[in-house]
């Protein structure tokens, strides 16, 4: 079962066998970035995307692919506990190779319109959920007003501030298509959104890891995440919204 | 093992308490403190006590470690991040009593509640992770063990050079972030590679750490970028603290019990 879902992913995702295989198992590839890797400057630099892109992204792939042969020769074998250690390994690196295949496409040049807000559906959801994009962007970058004595928003500030220091972190906007709603999400390591609930539809994701930002940001996580929404593909977001809510 | 004078015990950030009559602000925190010792000052009609923990500095000078970790990584992994989770504690010590008073090492044990970390754990683990990881390193490091360590390593391990893979292998294993140990086993009584995710260290299970090395990306990025191979070869060839990992065992073997002692025969 595992195989056919496997195999029907590999198709969605335009890949190449791999040689020596016989089976009807495809292995994943690394997809292109949809632009150059500096045209997301200054906001991310060439030297970022380029080792983002071709070294973590590719890694993911191939360990994923790697994992991927080992479980299909454990199923073979009914190799119980092989099939259940790789269980990690597939989550991690799948989940890495899933979650920056949408990234990619969340992000556009500044020319290509990246940056700028959503047009009606979208654009008016946020407003009617969130008060304003601005209200939005706050809550991802989990700012918030600086009132001190508001619990939710100090509780809230210390929860994402933990949770970032203790794992590296994803930040996403969701949509529940079950519920016609937007959330915030934050999911830790490479675990994928679904892992947050199985309703939960990616309109935009943010990779908080440090490798995403460190080069350019050093530790100043907050500069990143303030920087990146010059660069977020709003059209992409718009386009999946209109798909599930239409 | 007196030749050299190190103090092997890891609690090593300065404990300040100080109490303060409502109303009072709290002080600055001097980030930059040298002293080890704990000094408690209680007075009559005092209502409230507050800890603070300061940052200790690693044990030589941020360029010392150059080439191999460079001093623009030890400004912002020590200035930044390790700073970060001194003055992150600190904050959410304000809050507490319950947790007062202890040394580095109770309060990560208290505050990892077995398995259920209370908020505290992840700033305090990582306030002792970083201090454990400056003192595993030093200008000058690497080579191999001597004397008693070299032995019980290749009494666990075979021999070094096994031992070296595997500390390797563990460290390019890792998912995420986290760090990998070479600890003494307490009741297993041997050593052993482990590694951690995120922010948990072996005294959680009571185990004795000998050394670590900080997996997290922002440990090695700079330097390294993506080449985590390099950087753990050059950890272990240019930096590991073996000294230092001497004088670790020699306390360890104190609390757990390696063997009998060769005793020479007359």
């Amino acid at each position: 079962m595992a195989l056919r879902r496997v195999s029907k992913k590999s198709i969605e995702l335009g890949l190449w066998h791999s040689h020596g295989l016989v089976r009807e198992f495809s292995t994943f590839s690394l997809p292109n970035l949809p632009y150059d890797y500096w045209a997301l400057e200054p906001v991310i630099m060439t030297e970022i995307m380029k080792l983002h892109h071709q070294q973590h992204h590719q890694s993911y792939v191939t360990n994923y692919n790697n994992a991927l042969v080992r479980l299909e020769h454990a199923l073979t074998m009914a190799d119980s506990p092989t099939i259940v250690r790789l269980q990690s390994a597939i989550k991690f690196n799948g989940g890495g190779h899933i979650n920056h295949s949408i990234f990619w496409k969340n992000l556009s040049p500044v020319k290509e319109l990246g940056g700028e807000p959503p047009k009606p559906s979208l654009g008016s959801a946020i407003d009617r959920q969130y008060g304003s994009l601005d209200a939005l962007i706050q809550k991802v970058n989990a700012e918030g007003a600086a009132l001190q004595g508001s619990g939710w928003v100090v509780s809230f500030r210390n929860f994402f501030e933990q949770l970032s220091e203790l794992h590296q972190i994803l930040k996403w906007l969701a949509l529940d298509k079950e519920r016609k709603q937007l959330s915030v999400e934050t999911t830790a390591d490479q675990d994928p959104l679904v892992t947050e609930g199985s309703a939960l539809v990616p309109l935009i994701g943010i990779d908080v890891w440090e490798h995403a930002y460190y080069l350019q940001y050093r530790d100043v996580k907050s500069n990143y995440l303030k920087n990146i929404w010059k660069v977020i593909n709003w059209k992409y977001a718009s386009e999946i919204y209109e798909k599930e809510c239409p | 093992m007196g030749s050299f004078c190190y103090h092997t015990f890891p609690a090593s950030s300065h404990l300040l308490v100080s109490d303060f009559a409502p109303g009072f602000k709290s002080p600055k925190l001097p980030y930059l403190s040298k002293q080890q010792e704990r000094w408690f000052s209680r007075s009559q009609g005092a209502s409230k006590i507050f800890a603070y923990y300061g940052l200790r500095e690693p044990p030589y000078k941020l360029d010392a470690l150059e080439p191999y970790m460079s001093r623009k990584t030890l400004e912002k992994h020590w200035g930044g991040h390790h700073r970060n989770y001194v003055e992150g504690l600190n904050k959410q010590l304000e809050k507490t009593e319950v947790l007062y008073g202890c040394t580095m090492d109770e309060l990560v044990k208290v505050t990892y509640n077995n398995g259920n970390p209370l908020p505290e754990f992840n700033n305090a683990a990582q306030v002792w992770n970083h201090d454990f990881f400056w003192d595993s390193m030093q200008p000058g490091g690497g080579d191999m063990p001597k004397l008693g360590v070299l032995q019980q390593i290749e009494k666990d391990f075979g021999s070094f050079t096994n031992f070296r893979e595997k500390f390797v292998e563990a460290a390019l294993t890792l998912f995420g972030s986290g760090w990998v140990w070479l600890v003494l086993k307490r009741e297993e009584r041997r050593l052993a590679v482990i590694k951690t995710s995120n922010a948990v260290c072996p005294l959680v299970w009571d185990d004795i750490p000998i050394i670590s090395l900080d997996m997290w990306e922002h440990a090695y990025y700079l330097d390294y970028k993506n080449d985590k191979g390099k950087y753990v070869n050059v950890f272990m060839d240019h930096l590991v603290s073996w000294n230092v990992a001497t004088g670790r065992m020699a306390r360890a073997e104190a609390f757990v019990n390696l063997g009998e002692p060769k005793i020479p025969i007359a």
